[in-house]
């Protein structure tokens, strides 16, 4: 055994208490990124999740720091799961920024309010005679508001500022169209129309509709736009509400639609096992005569593939009863942190980056829709027609309810058992009641 | 008694620093998921119901999809255990013997193992799809048409074909263990063998096999223990559909902590999947030490 002599065990503690100490000076300081003061030594910190958007939110922040001398700070966290991930720790932690965005569903949203991480701006919207409140449309603002009575039990306000604004609907291939022997500026209306053209598309041995349906939101935003159109949207609540039941001939119907949809060929070979991306890739490479996406996908297929000529279309209207809707309202919100220190600051920045010119700019470069109204005049064609689709326009976060999760993913993962034809249209529906009944009886015991 | 007091605290103090990691870093988080597990709460609000056992009680009553996705989890680890550790020992026993290039051999099949899962899901993905995919275009080729299909979407070889996947991925790391167990054989016993007239079959029957058991053994509880906590691959490749096909229990935590902002329920599951894997892993053990005792 060697053993260790006192003088070198000496030395050795010496040595020691020098690497602790260099130890803890790099645990204290060396973390700590250095960042250039401001000219009014102000700095406002966002947080942010758009890849795409980056560079032109660097290019603002740029600007608005020469305008008032206070620095913006915009900090990429991607992709957004684990963005949203992050805001949720950050919140537990109460180490947000100045701004953030909640990436989630409205029960979410009213959780943030009610723990009071997010600030309502609703003084702010309607001073100077609602300056602010009146720049955007309504349905994007309505998404970050919460209504008088609302069922999530958060005062009524407005808690976020949309920075723009999407609709999700149909698109088509006007080049395959034409090949299908089809006119490219008469998309199918009806659902009987749709239908045809997807016995069209057998025929010819060309791939339908394509969307990232294996993340289930999406087929759940479709199945709520069929809803709509069939039951109105009074019904639908009814049903959030637990007042009617899944098991309903309406709700069968929405159901149905999608057994019709793969039984006529309209559906891409495979579509229920995709992400979005890809989705988006296969329409952009004309691989697909249809697309139900957002309007997001402007900028995504202009990147893929700029020589793709698509038009947008509504949704095929099953019945007459009801209007056909389309999810849409704010695409992007920001919310401002309320323990902030520079909540005012934060603000003030968020009022000038949904001003007009802020919001060309915006637009322009990332393709995506304007929040502001007065911005809209100077889009280009395509995210015109998206715009269209808000008149149309319905979403979630509006509904002042929200369906348990649980009975979503079953209804959601039932439409892929269908498409798959591992089960019909009445037994997904008896399963998601099932699961609703269940899910009443533990919000009672609750 | 006072030297051996000092010689004693000296000791429980080199201790002191590994104790205390394990217990910030392993008991107390184990301890917190264990606690949030009766509570209902969704991540956010500072507030949370006490639920009692309730979360327990829904994971074994009435959470069917849980419990096929432990099947669909345990069947991978038995496609895994067959063939990913069949493949493995039989590639490192042909390795282990006087054969050409035997280095290159090693490093090719250990290459699979330090490829990203979510790369080698996105390929694999590539190479099944069903309209443009790599293997139905080969299947073409062939004269095989019939056989050709959407082999992800289809609910009948989805998970068998990330199964097949997880195998491929994971082979190496078994191939390396066996490798390492195979050297450890002192080279005389197979002379020895030799000399007394045994076959290449009668010295591997009689000589590897029997001395590779805790070596196999050991390959075996990886196994189990890697593939029951699978879900990055099967993310990439399928994303846990079509429906619940390629659902894994991991991907159901993730679901009800992220989807449904779940949190409490989402601990319970992870205590249970914990307890299952833990009773597993000490059965192996058991198991191992009877043989080993019934060997010596």
């Amino acid at each position: 055994m060697m053993e260790t002599t006192p003088n070198r065990s000496k030395g050795l503690k010496s040595y020691s208490g020098l690497v602790l100490f260099f130890i803890f000076s790099f645990m204290f300081f060396g973390c700590v990124p250095k960042k250039e003061e401001s000219l009014t030594g102000k700095t406002v910190t966002i947080w942010h999740w758009m890849t795409d958007r980056d560079q032109t939110f660097q290019e603002l922040a740029r600007r608005y720091e020469e305008k008032t001398g206070v620095r913006v700070d915009f900090e990429l966290y991607a992709p957004s799961d684990a963005y949203s991930q992050k805001v949720r720790a950050a919140a537990q932690g109460e180490n947000l920024p100045d701004i953030f965005g909640i990436l989630a569903e409205k029960r979410d949203f009213s959780s943030f309010v009610k723990a009071g991480y997010v600030s309502d701006l609703t003084a702010y919207m309607k001073e100077n005679n609602a300056e602010w409140e009146k720049k955007f449309f309504p349905k994007a603002l309505a998404v970050n508001e919460f209504i008088e009575g609302n069922s999530y039990g958060v005062p009524a306000g407005i808690y976020g500022v949309p920075v723009d604004v999407m609709t999700i609907t149909m698109l088509y291939n006007k080049t395959l169209f034409k090949e299908l022997g089809l006119d490219p500026k008469r998309p199918p209306a009806t659902w009987n129309d749709f239908l045809a053209v997807g016995e069209k598309i057998k025929e010819a041995k060309k791939q339908g509709l394509v969307s990232g349906w294996g993340e289930i939101w999406m087929i759940d935003c479709l199945a709520s736009n069929f809803a709509f159109n069939i039951m109105g949207k009074d019904k639908f609540l009814a049903t959030l509400r637990g007042e009617v039941p899944y098991t309903d001939p309406d709700w069968i119907r929405v159901l149905t639609l999608f057994k019709e949809m793969q039984d006529s060929g309209l559906l891409y070979n495979g579509l229920v096992s995709m992400v979005n991306k890809t989705a988006e890739q296969i329409f952009a490479n004309e691989r697909a005569v249809f697309a139900f996406n957002g309007s997001w996908g402007v900028n995504v297929y202009d990147g893929m593939n700029p020589k793709l000529d698509y038009g947008v279309m509504l949704l095929p209207r099953v019945s007459d009863k009801f209007p056909v809707s389309v999810w849409g309202g704010a695409g992007s919100s920001f919310m401002v942190y309320n323990k902030s220190k520079n909540k005012d600051e934060a603000i003030k920045f968020l009022k000038w980056l949904t001003e007009k010119e802020q919001q060309v700019f915006l637009a322009a470069q990332t393709k995506n829709l304007p929040a502001n109204k007065e911005a809209i005049g100077n889009i280009s064609p395509i995210m015109a027609q998206f715009s269209l689709g808000l008149e149309y326009a319905t979403h979630p976060n509006t509904w002042g309810f929200s369906e348990s999760s649980q009975v979503t993913e079953a209804f959601d993962k039932g439409v892929q058992s269908i498409i798959i034809g591992e089960k019909t249209p009445e037994q997904v529906a008896g399963e998601a009641q099932k699961i609703k009944e269940r899910e009443l009886a533990k919000k009672k015991r609750l | 008694m006072k030297i051996k007091l000092k010689s004693a605290l000296e000791n429980y103090l080199f201790v002191l620093p590994a104790f205390v990691i394990f217990s910030i870093f392993y008991i107390y988080p184990f301890s917190q998921v264990f606690f949030l597990g009766l509570y209902e709460w969704d991540g956010i609000l500072p507030t949370k119901t006490f639920v009692g056992l309730s979360n327990f009680k829904d994971i074994f009553f009435s959470d069917p999809i849980w419990w096929k996705s432990m099947l669909q989890a345990g069947w991978i680890t038995i496609i895994a255990l067959i063939f990913q550790n069949v493949l493995a020992f039989l590639l490192a026993w042909a390795c282990d013997r006087e054969i050409k290039l035997k280095n290159w051999y090693r490093l090719i099949f250990f290459l699979p193992p330090i490829l990203s899962e979510v790369v080698v899901g996105l390929v694999w993905q590539w190479i099944l799809e069903g309209n443009y995919g790599l293997l139905n275009s080969w299947l073409n080729n062939l004269g095989l048409a019939h056989l050709t299909r959407n082999w992800l979407n289809d609910p009948k070889t989805a998970l068998n074909c990330v199964a097949i996947v997880h195998c491929w991925k994971g082979f190496g790391w078994g191939f390396l263990i066996f490798l390492a167990g195979l050297q450890t054989i002192p080279r005389e016993l197979y002379e020895a063998a030799r000399v007394d007239g045994a076959s290449s079959w009668t010295a591997f029957r009689k000589i590897t096999l029997p001395l590779m058991v805790p070596v196999a053994i050991l390959v075996a509880i990886l196994t189990i223990l890697g593939t029951m906590q699978a879900f990055v691959l099967i993310i990439a490749m399928t994303g846990g559909g079509p429906a619940y096909h390629t659902q894994v229990p991991v991907l159901r935590i993730l679901a009800s902590m992220r989807d449904s902002g779940r949190f409490g329920y989402a601990c319970a599951q992870g205590i249970v999947f914990g307890i299952i894997l833990v009773a597993v892993s000490f059965i192996q053990y058991r198991f191992s030490k009877r043989s080993q005792a019934r060997g010596a």
